[in-house]
């Protein structure tokens, strides 16, 4: 089936640390900053919680692309978790890389509490690049797909 | 060497020091030596064996091992000590219960490889210098030892053994080897290329777990791809994201600490090159956060397990490379 572009809505999913970036959507969200609905927020205590595993469960379940966002380096509620997250999503990112999988569909972003307008401005660029690529094909798992 | 080899163990098996050798015994074939371990002179006499195509890497049964009564005896290889040494470094192995000689290692015949070069019905092999007499079904074939030797011999990072109690022959030196110029090669390719190349590879993985259960490096007791409950245990992968999930997961979990002896790649039956895996981590780690050998220094902090404020920013993968 072709996909037509137009009206591709790709399915995103963004982990948001509970002390930096889900605040800052909140804030988003308080000041009426649009942000496209295809966004599914998923809260996580830091950005360093987030398990290779999950990142690649969310492709698997249907997601289009992946972003994960937290406190800027530095600001970790936890001091130093997001100093992790760097170095092992880099790693992560540049292995799917090499496999061939586009990694323009996975990116981390930091984004403080009083980000709002970098949180949605992120997404909405995020999603644009990701409705460019289309569908996520390289790694679905087609008995997850909605019928 | 060997002779050598059994003398000594003997030796150390009558004066007390150990009471038992792990070392390498004969297979059903020439080629297929299996790992074992011995406990009497008598037993070492009748199957100790070392030769070329003494493959497997020893240290991971050291784990088990390490922990029964007495001393054991190693024969330990090069690149054997770089995972033994990381092995000690995460607290796997009781040291004072192991007693390495290292032994060295000119590079292994691989069987899989003299097949890939049309050698087929093969009945036995044996290396001989510079040159490896294989025996076929349709007569007798020799091969020059460079082209029977897989991908991990012949860019071997390190002739040196990292940690030992004695050694046995001269102390070698750790080598300049091309051993990522497949892993660039790869990375100069474009996404479709390389997608295509990949699963052409990991589209022929059965999920039999030998790379998992051979990896000197993964010895979780309770294993990922063991929780039932993930889906995705004791079965074969059912579709392409399962293959992909297993092998990027499977290399991410040792990255930083794999020591790049290539025994995932020996021991897959489908011949999946899954070192190259493991190499891109190391490549990537080399490059980003500065060069790092797991196993050759016990002092040294692992990649993963730490940072430093100046590390680079995940975005640097969409800026490296020219097709990337």
């Amino acid at each position: 089936m072709q996909v037509n572009n137009s009206e591709f809505k790709p399915k995103i999913v963004a982990f948001c640390c509970n002390w930096c970036s889900y605040a800052g959507a909140d804030l988003a969200g308080t000041n009426r900053l649009n942000y496209p609905a295809d966004v599914k927020i998923i809260r996580v205590p830091c950005s360093c919680r987030v398990n290779p595993m999950f990142i690649l469960r969310a492709f698997q379940r249907g997601a289009d692309g992946v972003i994960l966002c937290g406190c800027h380096p530095g600001d970790c509620h936890y001091t130093t978790g997001n100093y992790y997250t760097r170095r092992r999503m880099t790693l992560l990112f540049s292995m799917l890389d090499y496999l061939g999988i586009e990694k323009e569909r996975t990116r981390v972003e930091w984004v403080s509490a009083a980000e709002g307008a970098k949180f949605a401005a992120t997404m909405n660029d995020f999603v644009e690049t990701v409705t460019k690529l289309g569908e996520n094909k390289r790694l679905e798992d087609l008995r997850c797909k909605e019928k | 060497m060997q002779r050598e080899m059994i003398e000594r163990a003997k030796a150390l098996l009558a004066d007390g020091t150990v009471n038992r050798v792990i070392g390498w015994k004969a297979g059903e074939f020439d080629y297929d030596i299996t790992p074992a371990v011995f406990t009497t002179a008598e037993e070492l006499d009748a199957g100790f064996l070392y030769n070329d195509l003494c493959a497997a890497n020893l240290s991971k049964y050291l784990i088990k091992e390490s922990r029964k009564e007495g001393k054991i005896l190693a024969f330990l290889k090069p690149c054997d000590t770089y995972s033994f040494s990381q092995l000690l470094k995460e607290h796997r192995i009781w040291r004072d219960h192991v007693y390495v000689i290292g032994v060295p290692c000119e590079g292994k015949v691989d069987v899989d490889t003299v097949k890939s070069k049309g050698i087929t019905g093969i009945c036995s092999m044996r290396c001989d210098g510079e040159t490896v007499r294989v025996e076929t079904l349709y007569g007798e074939e020799s091969i020059k030892k460079d082209e029977a030797m897989a991908d991990r011999c012949l860019n071997c990072k390190s002739k040196k053994h990292v940690v030992y109690d004695e050694l046995m022959g001269e102390e070698g030196d750790v080598l300049d080897s091309h051993r990522f110029d497949m892993v660039e090669k790869l990375e100069n390719m474009t996404p479709d290329e390389r997608f295509a190349f990949w699963r052409g590879e990991l589209s022929r993985c059965i999920r039999c777990n030998a790379c998992r259960n051979v990896c000197p490096a993964c010895t979780c007791e309770k294993c990922v791809f063991d929780n039932d409950a993930s889906g995705i245990a004791q079965k074969a992968a059912v579709d392409s994201f399962e293959e992909n999930m297993f092998h990027i997961i499977r290399a991410f979990h040792v990255a930083g600490r794999c020591t790049d002896c290539g025994e995932c790649s020996r021991v897959c039956p489908q011949n999946i090159p899954l070192h190259l895996l493991n190499r891109k981590f190391i490549k990537d780690i080399d490059e980003l956060y500065g060069e790092y050998q797991a196993g050759a220094d016990p002092d040294t902090k692992p990649p993963l397990n730490t940072f430093t404020q100046e590390d680079a920013e995940p975005s640097v993968i969409y800026e490296r490379g020219g097709n990337k």
